[in-house]
């Protein structure tokens, strides 16, 4: 059930099946695009840019449309963003401390 | 296609009695899924540390079959378009569709985990073990954790399929149906981070 209160203006009607479609369709070419990058050697010194910037928009993708976090309270998005960014940060911290980079 | 854009549009607006005027099971679920994010964060910050870092073979460039994986990740990406479609068959009170949409995201579910044990039996015979190197350690923990949690996914949606199937998951317990989705569009948002991090950029 879409979970809204009523006049919440930050609260929209989820997407149909065409708009379901048209996103799986988008998410196959995305990934087909990165495997196709991990193949082609010239695109090797730009590997690791592209392969995350895909990456980034195929999670938005899925937790915009398919996990209605465009749609839904803006609640439900800094519930996950914020732990999600935490996250994020100690990946880079912990990278950064044991020398990655 | 048009009726069901038609019904997904006109999806009721509940209303819920909390101080929010939100739904707390949603609330709470959505508190849980930050908490598996720092929870598969902290997996993943381990895999990148050691990466690289091994004396011994085999390396993920030994063994990494890609086009295999990559399949993985396309029916992994299917099953999110078969939840939404369920969600949407239920929140129409079509139990029959939403049946069907559920049993085809749990049977992608289980083709998802039976190609992880394939990868891993053929890990396995290429030598490679949680104790054979840091990167057997580190890979079999992130990916087994999140296999196992595909595999919860896989249980839960059997679950609602027979509720469907015995007409108890009207267009009323519709939250269930969507609280399930989330579990499992977070499945497949990790293993979209998993794939490029672990996978392709070796």
């Amino acid at each position: 059930m879409a979970d809204h209160s009523p006049g919440d203006p930050q609260q929209h009607a989820h997407p149909g099946a065409k708009e379901y479609l048209a996103i799986a369709v988008i998410l196959t070419v995305i990934t087909a695009v990165e495997v196709a990058i991990f193949y082609i050697p010239r695109m090797h010194p730009v590997l690791v840019p592209s392969l995350l910037t895909l990456s980034a928009l195929k999670f938005s993708l899925v937790a915009m449309f398919y996990m209605h976090l465009k749609f839904d309270n803006r609640l439900f998005s800094w519930l996950f963003v914020v732990p999600m960014g935490l996250a994020a940060a100690v990946i880079l911290a912990l990278m950064k401390l044991f020398g990655v980079f | 296609m048009a009726a069901v854009d038609l019904a997904a549009h006109a999806a009721p607006h509940e209303e819920h009695p909390t101080s929010t005027g939100l739904s707390s099971r949603k609330l709470v679920f959505w508190a849980f899924l930050g908490s598996e994010c720092m929870f598969f964060g902290s997996l993943i910050a381990t895999y990148l540390v050691y990466r690289g870092r091994d004396q011994v073979g085999p390396h993920p460039h030994d063994i990494f079959a890609i086009p295999f994986t990559s399949f993985s990740a396309f029916v992994l990406l299917m099953s999110s378009l078969t939840m939404v479609l369920a969600l949407a068959a239920i929140q129409r009170g079509n139990q029959r569709q939403g049946a069907i949409w559920i049993a085809a995201t749990a049977l992608l579910g289980m083709t998802f985990v039976g190609g992880q044990c394939y990868e891993f039996t053929e890990f396995f015979y290429k030598g490679l073990t949680l104790q054979t190197n840091l990167f057997g350690c580190t890979f079999f923990v992130l990916t087994g954790f999140h296999g196992t949690h595909v595999t919860v996914g896989v249980i839960w949606l059997w679950t609602l399929f027979t509720l469907a199937v015995r007409g108890k998951l009207p267009q009323g317990k519709a939250l269930d149906v969507e609280i399930a989705g989330l579990y499992w569009h977070f499945v497949d948002v990790v293993w979209i981070a998993i794939f490029t991090l672990v996978y392709l950029i070796q």
